[in-house]
């Protein structure tokens, strides 16, 4: 069976436009390699109610691939497609830091998910540190989820810019406000101007060192604070590996979709975090922005609401950066790709033998060549050999076994 | 030296060595082109007796005195294992071992070597020779070993004065040497100086999750890889080669195929040479692929490197067009080169490398 959209991620992106296409008579697969839908933020929280959508859980896509009169999208079924929607969302960005390779340290989205989709408590004393307004409903998801959370730290100070743009947005304003309120109510300290710089423990987690830290991040003012998890965050990385499979245009770490969620690549959209990071709310209209340009004309009122969640969103992207003084929380024996332990020695001897950009650099000291591929430390690898994180190309946009791989053999199975 | 691949690198030691200042041009940097795509086998097992079987010999040797005298390349004297499935081809492998005049091989109960071998195997010879480098870091080892400046900058044309080259125009400016050595691998042959016929041969690596203990031991490759790297053929030809790295990985190697410059991913190709791996070492079924990566081999039309003067042009040498072996190859060809350069004999004779043989 050949669909008329098929579409890969079940976040508020994928969903709603599996939703809305579905409702105009599409032919729609909505694909997804976790077992429930709802993607990061909503985790299965609520399963909706997708009528006339087939939905394929547990279906890691590993790659798509162009294919007469359409797309064919490979996890372990191939679905075949004429128009394919990509809303895979972001992955959280990580900074290394001493023992951030112990059991007990997390990513925010990593704790989130425990919470929300497993049901388990990720520890008992937590702290959570890391930069963006999203620490907070972390926070809070934790507090209800019966941890109790030591501290809220932000690396970057308060901006007037955020401020503004938060004066500009009630609504936004005032889901940050319940959420420090319930942190206050909880006597959960919010701190700017701070980070987790250290982990320490003989076999996980038992304490954290947190540091004070200048504008640009570099650290004075140490004390240590008794935890046994820390979840760590510094924003989100769109997860553009089939973007790039296709050949899309990227800007930056982001694919580039205009304003019918249409890529440069004829016959491919994109919604949601690929596009760039902007929250969920801005994700559902992506997702039905994303059918508006199969079938009718987009409704001025979604164009208008597009514009405005992203020019908050470009707002909170330049108001919570991540600043180069974290490179002054590692010491020589700091491993930095957890993946295949490499440490920062290894990459200082790496630069010193001439790896000059990642690409070397990973060549020469396998920096990100591990399991995650470098997703965990593709961001720092970039910044330590003084370059802008990039997306890399990716053939397998997820593990896949080799005799899973044989059955692509297509002149075999012709 | 234009190239920082492994034969520039490899040339760079040498030349510095021998007393010559060398500054080294490359536009990515050390290992930015096929050295950093490919695998690192330095095989002497799958050459036919003549020319480059003489060379890989020569360079079997350098490369152990490389390891010991700068070293830190992963260096491994693994040996290599070639299979036979059927034993009219078990007779053929053993016959083409008996013809490789300095090669040490033995023929062997292949699942004696390897116990996770599939069952069913007519038989094996094995080559105690063959070894592996992480040629990356090699290029990187001999190239900071051998003190050359590396200017990273794309290399425009030579300058040619009369008939002689003088040096190079950089993106960075002029730069005049006594010498200059054309090590620009897959792309040598695109000067318009002194064009050369050298051509793209598209290869793709599968690369498995790490093991604890890799289940392949040796090198590992089915007699059929014999034939195929001498052939002619345009289309796509696929012969796994299979063998463990230090990190634990399993790499699964490599097709040819000549598509031109073009390094796209062909899934078809990933799945056959899945399928061949999972066919010798059925162990490896249900291994996690978690990368593939594609690189662009430098051959000329006889399949033989290229090294010597140019025969337009003084001043000028080449060092370039080793196909699938260039790794194995590099320190025997920078020997080659400093003798030419420098003065000297080289123990290999560099007759059947000339520019000049496609004139
Ligand atoms: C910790 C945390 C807290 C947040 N807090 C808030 C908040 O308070 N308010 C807010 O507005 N937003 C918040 N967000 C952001 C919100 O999660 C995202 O904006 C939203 O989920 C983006 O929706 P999406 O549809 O683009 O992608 P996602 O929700 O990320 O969904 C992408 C889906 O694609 C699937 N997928 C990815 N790759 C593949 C593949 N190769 N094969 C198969 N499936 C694949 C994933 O499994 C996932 O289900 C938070 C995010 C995190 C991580
Ligand atoms: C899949 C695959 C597997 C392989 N496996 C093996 C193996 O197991 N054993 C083996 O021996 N060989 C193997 N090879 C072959 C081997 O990789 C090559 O023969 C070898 O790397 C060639 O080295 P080189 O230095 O000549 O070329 P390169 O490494 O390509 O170096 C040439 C350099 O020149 C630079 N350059 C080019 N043009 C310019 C310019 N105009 N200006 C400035 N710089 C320029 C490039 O940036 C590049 O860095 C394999 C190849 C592939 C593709």
């Amino acid at each position: 069976m050949s669909y008329d959209l098929a579409v890969v991620g079940a976040g508020p992106a994928g969903l709603t436009a599996a939703r809305v296409a579905a409702k105009r008579g599409l032919r729609v697969a909505l694909i997804d390699g976790y077992a429930r839908t709802g993607g990061q933020f909503l985790r299965g929280a609520a399963q909706p109610r997708l009528t006339g959508v087939e939905v394929k859980l547990g279906q890691r896509v590993w790659a798509v691939e162009k294919s007469p009169g359409g797309f064919q999208v490979h996890a372990s079924a191939t679905t075949t497609a004429a128009t394919l929607l990509i809303a895979t969302g972001a992955h959280d960005t990580v900074l290394p830091f001493p023992g951030w390779d112990l059991p007990g340290v997390l990513t925010a989205g990593g704790a989130q998910a425990l919470v929300k989709g497993e049901r388990i408590r990720p520890g008992a004393e937590m702290v959570v540190a890391g930069t963006g307004p999203f620490l907070l409903p972390v926070a809070v998801t934790l507090l209800e989820a019966g941890v109790r959370v030591k501290e809220v730290l932000e690396a970057n100070r308060p901006s007037p810019l955020m401020a503004a743009a938060l004066a500009r947005n009630p609504s936004k304003a005032a889901e940050a406000l319940a959420y420090v309120r319930r942190l206050a109510a909880a006597r959960v300290p919010y701190r700017t101007g701070h980070a987790v710089v250290a982990a320490h423990g003989k076999d996980s987690v038992e304490g954290v060192t947190v540091a004070r830290l200048t504008p640009e991040w570099r650290p004075y003012a140490w004390r240590t604070v008794d935890c046994d998890t820390v979840a760590v965050g510094y924003g989100f990385t769109p997860q553009v590996d089939l973007a790039l499979q296709l050949g899309c245009e990227l800007s930056g770490d982001h694919v580039v979709a205009d304003d019918r969620q249409r890529t440069s690549v004829e016959g491919v959209l994109a919604a949601g975090e690929v596009t760039g990071v902007a929250g969920a709310p801005s994700a559902v209209v992506e997702g039905a922005l994303a059918v508006h340009s199969l079938v009718g004309e987009p409704p001025p009122r979604l164009l208008a609401e597009k514009a405005r969640l992203r020019r908050f969103a470009r707002a909170l992207e330049r108001s919570y950066p991540v600043r180069d003084g974290w490179r002054d929380w590692l010491t020589p024996d700091t491993v930095v790709c957890r993946c295949e332990e490499v440490t920062l020695r290894a990459i200082d001897e790496a630069r010193d033998l001439g790896a000059h950009d990642p690409r070397t650099l990973k060549l020469l000291a396998r920096p990100g060549m591990g399991w995650c591929q470098g997703r965990m430390c593709g961001h720092a690898v970039a910044r330590l050999t003084g370059h802008e994180p990039a997306p890399q190309k990716r053939p397998f946009a997820q593990p896949i076994t080799l005799a899973d791989l044989t059955l692509h053999d297509r002149e075999d199975n012709a | 030296m234009v190239g920082a691949g492994i034969v520039g690198a490899s040339c760079a030691y040498a030349l510095t060595r021998a007393g010559v200042r060398v500054t080294v041009v490359d536009r990515g940097g050390v290992a930015s082109g096929t050295t950093g795509a490919g695998e690192g086998n330095v095989l002497v097992s799958d050459k036919e007796p003549g020319p480059e079987l003489e060379l890989a010999l020569r360079s079997n040797t350098l490369w152990r005195e490389l390891d010991a005298e700068c070293g830190g390349f992963e260096w491994e004297a693994k040996g290599g294992l070639v299979v036979a499935e059927t034993p009219e081809v078990l007779d053929a492998l053993t016959a083409f071992a008996a013809s490789q005049q300095g090669v040490e091989s033995a023929v062997v109960d292949p699942r004696d070597l390897e116990p996770h071998l599939a069952e069913g195997l007519a038989g094996g010879v094995h080559y105690p020779q063959d070894a592996q480098v992480q040629p990356m870091l090699a290029a990187a080892r001999l190239l900071r070993a051998s003190g050359a400046r590396l200017v990273q900058t794309a290399v425009e044309r030579f300058l040619v004065s009369g008939d002689r080259v003088t040096g190079v125009r950089t993106g960075q400016g002029d730069l005049y040497a006594d010498a200059v050595v054309n090590a620009a691998g897959t792309w040598a042959g695109s000067f318009a100086q002194a064009p050369l016929p050298i051509r793209p041969r598209k290869g793709f690596i599968l690369v498995t999750q790490p093991f604890a203990v890799p289940p392949v031991r040796h090198k590992v490759y089915t007699a059929a890889y014999v034939t195929n790297v001498a052939s002619d053929a345009e289309g796509l030809e696929t012969s796994g080669v299979i063998e463990s790295t230090q990190a634990g990985t399993v790499l699964i190697g490599a097709s040819r195929q000549r598509v031109g410059y073009d390094t796209a991913i062909d899934y078809t190709v990933l799945a056959k040479l899945a399928r061949q791996a999972v066919g010798l070492f059925p162990v490896l079924a249900d291994a996690q692929v978690m990368r593939a990566y594609a690189g662009l081999r430098p051959y000329s039309p006889d399949h033989l490197p290229v090294i010597g003067p140019d025969h337009r042009l003084g001043g000028l040498f080449h060092a370039c067009g080793h196909e699938g072996a260039g790794i194995g190859l590099a320190p025997a060809t920078a020997e080659m080169i400093t003798a030419q350069v420098a003065g000297g004999t080289p123990p290999v004779d560099p007759a059947p490398f000339a520019p000049g043989r496609f004139a």
